[in-house]
């Protein structure tokens, strides 16, 4: 640590920070635009000028841009000093020349932080008085709004879009005032993190387009902490609500998981929360029809059911830790049955147990840092997308090291970037089709499930002969390999990502291979393998039993009745396989929020909460146990899963039944059967938890017509609701001081209404939140243990002659099942297709288009064809999640003919 | 479509720099000298020829004023508008020229043969006001000057 003196006050700080990062950090007020913690410097806006002095005897001081100013030891600065105030006043007064001061109809009203930094710099009168300069705005798709005129050039946008995103299509245009940031023509934003604009743009300029269809400002809105529901990275996120409608999704920063991003999918994904498809009463089949019930009529017969004879139940990979667990409870744990097709539940438990075994999964913080990685066999953007984004700045590690030698900060973004010019640290990618990280990566690799497992096989046999050695393997192939090797050995810090995309189990173990033979070379190596749903680890974990064992069950005539915990069956297996079951069992109970055709041929449906109106546990796949609070009360009968299945037990004098009160009690249940579940007790405060007393409060302390809002109704103010479940209330009133980081419903401090409020609950700027990071890892494998491997090596795959072997190709947007009911989501989602390379497609006489007929084991369809040029011979895609043929699980082998 | 002499001449330029994309510049004056201006469509294919995207090619388009994004007349006079030639009676000679011309500054006379645009200092401030035509230098204008220089361009 260095010693500085602001206006004549000592801090301590990093010496690695630049001088505004140092500031910040001790809660100092210096106004900025262009600076941004995770992009660094480059001292473009010019507003955080502050006044350094030589030494004691110097009272004029020089100005400079704090955040391109390096730390020294016991350097003098000020802020306050009065030239560098009025300096500072001067630039802002700039910068808002033609801004159009529309703050009353601007989406980012009351949490910009071009207001916060006008007010902070003392500009409140405006002198110029000639024309502004005015712009057209563009479409840029359904997720962002363009409003060009409120501008103010610091040029953050391109700097994240371009530089940080690696997108091409958007930037900067034209020069001196009319600088420009959009499109070259109207069009969809093709990046899948475009919606960080909304939160790196300073001003109003990019907003949230679905947050425009039910606007609320941000002091208006009630708030909770949550995690993504949209894949299994589980990023954190603040959800916001009014009047019963969940009105949008910010990032919410931690420091392991997601930092200061969020992909598109995550952010954009929630409006299945606010769907006309949400069950919102309970329902059973009446003379064939689903129509209402009361929430006790549901009950008893629910009840009924269970007293009448066997009952199974299917688990969920959406749904918390504790849903799961009452259902098991329930049914009993040799009743209880994964929610997920047989083949995912292998891998699935593959996975768990190569992580249980080590090296342990590595957070996304640790893999940004890595300077070299393999991305083995894994469609990271597609799966798990803020990963990508991640995996996207490993290549510049090696270039931020050897800056570091040269004593250029990593902060000093240009400097760095110049050094680097368009060279990349090694990043492989070995795939069946194209990826979208390909464009940074050193090689990619294109090639079948099998031969990419067998690629990774070769890697770890040359990092290390114990390994299994791969037969016949291609010379190229064999090269590659070696440089693959190369690259990681040579590397400090290598990374290594696979995961469900290929659905190869050989894949997955290859590698862990690779990471396995890193680790035991020394190199701390980060690993970690991408999962699909927020809960698909913790499903794991309470190791449930296959879903095809309940389809022999229920032939057995040992399911009597099948209780669905919030899943689409009918996404899991082929139709007839799910007609079976269900055909099999006498009652068939649904619990879900969204219909869906599983919901459809329930005899009992129950409406249960979505993450917005639920509190839960789950558990990432780094195997970070979080905890996700509800925003708001769930309106009506419905209610979280576990409360209809604990009131069924209740009714039926279950012990258990009674004796959960609240989600502690189910957590405590939980954490007790399941030791390696144990720790998720930390992952959250108590219900009980008070500050002072009080509990904390979800809405801010400007939170508007309170007294009013239901004046229609009652005249009288309601009781605000209770919550049982958390820490957390339904008020403006509560804790007068922060909360830990976990309860922190918002980010908002004295002067800084944006989400770059974050900076003040920071332990230092970038640093985990005060208090520590939300959630807590469960998977640490013993230390020393040094695992064996896995020796599988597939034999190399050979195409067929009148057959495809066709893989599940992942779209961010539409292969995960609830975003792709939210509308903006809908709209970006392709059509069903299923793809094959371009020599297949000739073969088959086929054209870009053509109808085609896809004939697979569990069902068959007409799909039109897509050319996909990267695709190796023998393979076929289609997208997974989306389709007539949605439900077989791939790969699988399977015929494709051209429709006559 | 990039004609196959501006493909040429292009890919003469790309030699000169370790990456294609540095040949933009060049790229973009080639188009604009066999065609006067750079279309969406040239920008396009530009983009395409060097490798890159478009956004990138019309960052660049853009920022330089002498590469034109709209269609020009034939002759195009940039009359310099900076201290020198302002003192020296900048003002008259470009009323003059929008009054012989019927156009204002920025836009195209109606039989296409002129497009009146502003340049900043044309580095011959001894002999203000000063204009360029097409490239050439035009130096002491006086509106007499100016008439005559017109009828040169045709």
């Amino acid at each position: 640590m260095s010693k500085i003196f602001v206006d004549k006050k000592a801090y301590e700080v990093n010496p690695k920070q630049n001088l505004l990062e140092a500031c910040l950090g001790h809660g100092l007020d210096l106004p900025y635009f262009c600076w941004h913690p995770a992009m660094g410097s480059v001292g473009a806006c010019r507003q955080c000028a502050v006044k350094v002095y030589r030494d004691e005897n110097d009272t004029r001081g020089r100005i400079v841009m704090a955040c391109m100013t390096p730390i020294t030891e016991n350097m003098l600065v000020s802020i306050q000093d009065p030239e560098v105030k009025d300096f500072r006043a001067g630039i802002i007064e700039g910068l808002m020349m033609s801004h159009p001061h529309d703050c009353p109809v601007c989406d980012e009203g009351g949490e910009c932080h071009l207001q916060d930094m006008t007010v902070m710099s003392g500009h409140n009168y405006r002198r110029y008085e000639f024309r502004k300069r005015t712009f057209r705005n563009q479409y840029l798709g359904p997720l962002l709004n363009h409003e060009m005129n409120r501008c103010i050039q610091c040029y953050r946008c391109t700097r994240f879009y371009n530089e940080y995103a690696g997108g091409k299509d958007f930037g900067p245009q034209v020069l001196r005032n009319l600088v420009y940031f959009g499109r070259a023509e109207d069009g969809v934003l093709e990046n899948e993190f475009s919606g960080n604009l909304v939160e790196v743009c300073p001003t109003g300029v990019f907003t949230d387009k679905t947050l425009k269809q039910h606007y609320t400002r941000k002091w208006d809105l009630q708030m909770a902490p949550t995690v993504c529901a949209h894949c299994a990275l589980g990023c954190n996120t603040t959800a916001g609500e009014r009047y019963g409608t969940l009105r949008r999704i910010v990032n919410r920063y931690n420091s392991q998981v997601n930092g200061y991003f969020l992909c598109d999918r995550g952010r954009f994904g929630y409006e299945h929360v606010n769907s006309a498809r949400r069950i919102r009463s309970a329902r059973a089949r009446r003379d064939g029809q689903l129509a209402d019930i009361p929430k006790a009529e549901a009950l008893d017969r629910f009840s009924s059911f269970a007293a009448a004879g066997k009952m199974i139940g299917i688990g969920s990979p959406r749904s918390s830790l504790e849903a799961n667990f009452a259902l098991r409870a329930l049914v009993g744990p040799e009743n209880f049955y994964a929610g997920i097709s047989d083949a995912a539940h292998r891998l699935l438990g593959e996975m768990l147990a190569i992580l249980r075994q080590g090296p342990a999964p590595a957070s996304l913080l640790q893999i940004e840092h890595a300077d070299a990685a393999l991305v083995l066999g894994e469609d990271v953007t597609n799966v798990a997308p803020r990963m990508a984004l991640t995996l996207r700045q490993t290549v510049r590690q090696v270039w931020l090291d050897k800056a570091e030698k040269m004593r250029i900060p990593r902060w000093q973004d240009h400097a760095v970037r110049e050094l680097a010019q368009k060279d990349h640290g090694p990043l492989f990618v070995a795939s069946p089709y194209a990826t979208r990280l390909d464009d940074v990566a050193t090689e990619t690799h294109r090639a079948a499930p099998d031969d990419i497992a067998r690629l990774g096989f070769a890697v770890a046999h040359i990092l290390d002969s114990a390994s299994p050695e791969v037969p016949g393997l291609p010379e190229p192939v064999r090269a590659q390999a070696e440089r693959i090797a190369k690259a990681l050995q040579e590397a400090a810090r290598p990374a290594v990502v696979s995961g469900v995309s290929t659905g190869s189990v050989a894949v997955v173990r290859a590698a862990a291979d690779v990471a396995r033979a890193l680790a035991k070379a020394g190199k701390p190596v980060a690993f970690a393998l991408a999962m699909e749903e927020m809960n698909s680890l913790g499903l794991a974990m309470m190791e449930p039993k296959p879903l095809g064992e309940a389809l022999e069950a229920a032939r057995r005539g040992d399911a009597q009745t099948v209780v669905v915990l919030e899943n689409d069956l009918y996404r899991r297996a082929p139709a007839e396989t799910v007609d079976a079951l269900i055909g099999a069992a006498a009652h068939v109970v649904v619990l879900d929020s969204l219909e869906g055709r599983t919901t459809e041929k329930a005899e009992l449906l129950l409406p249960s909460t979505p993450f917005a109106e639920a509190d839960g546990t789950v558990v990432s796949s780094e195997g970070r146990a979080q905890r996700f609070f509800r925003v708001y009360p769930p309106p009506g009968d419905i209610q979280d899963a576990w409360r209809w299945l604990a009131d069924v037990l209740g009714l039926l004098t279950r012990p258990e039944g009674l004796s959960w009160k609240n989600l502690d009690d189910l957590v405590e249940a939980v954490a007790r059967t399941f030791p390696a579940l144990e720790r998720i007790r930390d992952a959250a405060p108590r219900a009980s938890f008070r500050i002072a007393g009080a509990k904390i409060p979800r809405q801010p302390h400007r939170y508007s017509g309170r007294t009013s809002m239901l004046a229609n109704i009652a005249v009288s103010e309601p009781k605000p609701p209770e919550d049982p479940d958390s820490a957390l209330s339904f008020t403006m009133e509560g804790a007068p001081v922060e909360p830990p980081a976990a309860l922190q419903p918002f980010f908002w401090t004295g002067g800084w209404n944006s989400i770059q409020s974050v900076n003040k609950f920071q332990e230092e700027i970038a640093g985990p939140l005060r208090g520590g990071d939300a959630g807590v890892r469960l998977i640490e494998p013993a230390a020393g243990s040094a695992p064996g491997y896995l020796n599988t090596v597939p034999a190399a795959f050979t195409p067929r002659s009148a057959e495809w072997l066709v893989v599940a190709r992942h779209h961010i947007f539409g292969s995960e099942e609830l975003s792709a009911n939210a509308p903006a989501i809908a709209e970006l989602s392709p059509k069903p297709y299923v793809a094959l390379g371009a020599e297949d497609a000739a073969s088959l006489g086929a054209a870009e288009g053509a109808a085609v007929e896809v004939k697979l084991e569990g069902g068959s369809a007409r799909l039109p064809l897509r050319i996909e040029s990267g695709l190796p011979r023998g393979v076929a895609a289609l997208p997974a999640g989306l389709g007539p043929l949605d439900g077989i699980t791939l790969p699988i082998w399977g015929r494709i003919e051209l429709t006559r | 479509m990039l004609t196959p002499e501006e493909q040429r001449e292009i890919e003469e330029e790309t030699a000169h720099f370790p990456v294609r994309r540095a040949a933009c510049i060049d790229a973009l004056r080639v188009v604009q000298k066999h065609r006067g201006w750079v279309s969406d469509d040239a920008v396009r294919d530009i983009a395409e020829f060097l490798g890159t995207s478009s956004d990138d090619i019309d960052s660049i388009a853009t920022f330089y004023n002498l590469i034109f994004r709209k269609p020009v007349g034939r002759h195009v006079i940039m009359i310099c508008d900076s201290v020198s030639c302002w003192v020296m009676g900048y003002d008259k000679m470009r009323d003059h020229l929008k009054a012989r011309l019927g156009v204002e500054v920025g836009q195209t006379t109606s039989d296409g043969r002129f497009t009146l645009l502003p340049v900043v200092c044309l580095g011959a401030c001894d002999r203000a006001p000063t204009m360029i035509v097409d490239g050439q230098l035009h130096a002491n204008l006086d509106p007499q000057k100016i008439d005559e220089i017109l009828e040169r361009y045709k």
